[in-house]
């Protein structure tokens, strides 16, 4: 199982927990479990053609997979994948 | 003048202390003992005797070893009468110096015998240690010439918020030079619970006003440059021009792509910080050298998916931490030491207690400082220019 992030913004969306464990062999397989398990989110990750979209990063242990194979990078059991929205908060 | 003893009139528990006349000590600097001056900085700007170093009575103890690093070298020790260059004498025997004398009737007696003495010039001046900074002086990685780099530096904080408050205050404790604040906004007593640069009896005032009034209450060292307006398309330009570092501390994305384009054209190395609850954010974006805010996210969310402070609440102590993160990449920029965070964001999770590291990569499509963007053309706006509210 891979370990999922939810940013604070997207915990409602899943019950209000931190993260969430998904099977997948790749990164596109992981968050279409997640999407899934917790349909909520899907609007928020991906487009209507299931695209991811562009202000959302996802990060492969501390690297942005769109530098690695995108969807297709390979993620093993003990990989943690953070989902990370832009956050706008400052004052 | 009725002449005082010139010999020896104390001699305190661990030795090494004593009196001498200026006629002693003259010829005790011009033998090579190091001289010392133990008044006040302002006692110095009317006259000292030439190669002196000053050294305030309050900060003896920590400062004489810089001073004379060798205890065993005779040292010359002069207040303004002779009384605090004694106490301080005795402290200096107290560390082990071994041969210190202080001038017995200090250098009131050294000008009324007419023996020479010297007002500051600007080299001396520059030259002479300030106590309010001599937890960094003493530092290597700092000591004056960083000092100076700081006095020299001009920094922007966009937003005298709940990130603008810490970061506006430590910047100016440091002795930077120059703050520039933009803001529009009045305090709010909603504001207070973070925003900890204004006080209760200022709500309904400029924020910018504000933030300045306890600036100058902490170091009026500072020239702090007030901006009574929002950052915009239109002002954006002239409002960032000249400043060395910006730190972005607004609360919204549009204002945060806006001056990320401005930042990106001019060059202006931009520290970075958002809070959302209980975490935080931190990066910073040097144009052209690491990714840009537009590299990172390229597109703005749904404005649901990125509610500013006022909507979705944060704990006060959160923007405190990452504002004052922001600070000290600040300075970090400015001094040239340590590894700014360019190419990589931090997380803080307050409640769990950790920070996470992610590293960011430039995209060479990226329309502000990717390939095609012409090293800084201006060529580019907000991908919806909206109407940009700093809430909170």
């Amino acid at each position: 199982m891979t370990t999922v992030r939810i940013p604070p913004v997207l915990r409602a969306q899943v019950g209000d927990v931190k993260q969430v464990e998904v099977s997948g062999a790749n990164v596109g397989e992981v968050i279409g479990q997640l999407v899934g398990q917790h349909p909520q989110l899907r609007e928020h990750l991906l487009s209507e053609d299931g695209v991811l979209h562009r202000f959302v990063n996802i990060y492969l242990n501390g690297q942005d997979v769109r530098y690695l194979s995108e969807l297709e990078t390979p993620v093993g059991e003990r990989d943690t994948l953070i989902l990370l929205p832009a956050m706008a908060g400052g004052a | 003048m009725k002449s005082r003893p010139e010999l020896p009139i104390f001699a305190p528990a661990g030795g090494g202390v004593r009196e001498v006349t200026p006629a002693q000590a003259e010829e005790m600097i011009a033998a090579g003992a190091a001289l010392v001056d133990t008044r006040e900085p302002h006692e110095w700007q009317t006259g000292h005797i030439a190669g002196a170093t000053l050294v305030p009575p309050a900060h003896v103890m920590e400062q004489i070893e810089e001073v004379v690093p060798e205890r065993h070298r005779p040292v010359v020790i002069y207040c303004a009468a002779g009384a605090r260059s004694l106490r301080a004498a005795r402290q200096m025997a107290s560390m082990g110096y071994q041969s210190v004398v202080s001038v017995s009737g200090g250098i009131v007696r050294w000008k009324i015998e007419g023996r020479p003495w010297q007002l500051p010039d600007r080299t001396t001046a520059t030259a002479t240690p300030d106590p309010r900074y001599s937890r960094q002086l003493v530092m290597p990685e700092i000591g004056p010439a960083g000092q100076a780099r700081l006095a020299q530096a001009k920094v922007l904080f966009i937003g005298a918020g709940g990130l603008g408050s810490p970061g506006l205050l430590y910047l100016a404790a440091s002795g930077v030079g120059t703050l520039g604040i933009v803001d529009f906004d009045v305090v709010d007593l909603s504001n207070l619970q973070r925003q900890v640069v204004h006080t209760s009896d200022r709500v309904g005032r400029k924020k910018t006003d504000s933030a300045a009034e306890t600036i100058r209450a902490l170091n009026p060292d500072v020239k702090v440059v007030a901006h009574d307006e929002m950052l915009g398309e239109d002002n954006v330009e002239r409002l960032i021009r000249g400043y060395d570092v910006i730190l972005d501390g607004t609360d919204t994305l549009e204002t945060r792509y806006t001056l990320n384009d401005a930042a990106v054209r001019a060059r202006i190395p931009v520290v970075h910080a958002s809070v959302f609850r209980f975490e935080g954010q931190l990066t910073v974006f040097a144009p052209f050298v690491g990714p840009c805010y537009r590299c990172l996210y390229p597109t703005l969310p749904p404005p649901e998916l990125a509610p500013g402070c006022a909507v979705a609440g944060v704990l006060g102590v959160v923007p405190g931490t990452m504002g004052l993160l922001q600070a000290t990449e600040a300075l970090k920029l400015i001094l040239g030491i340590g590894e700014p965070l360019i190419g990589r964001l931090l997380i803080y999770d307050a409640l769990d207690g950790t920070f996470q590291e992610l590293r960011l990569q430039r995209d060479p499509t990226c329309p502000a400082c990717g390939d095609g963007a012409g090293g800084g053309e201006p060529r580019l706006r907000a991908d919806q220019p909206v109407a940009a509210e700093l809430a909170g």
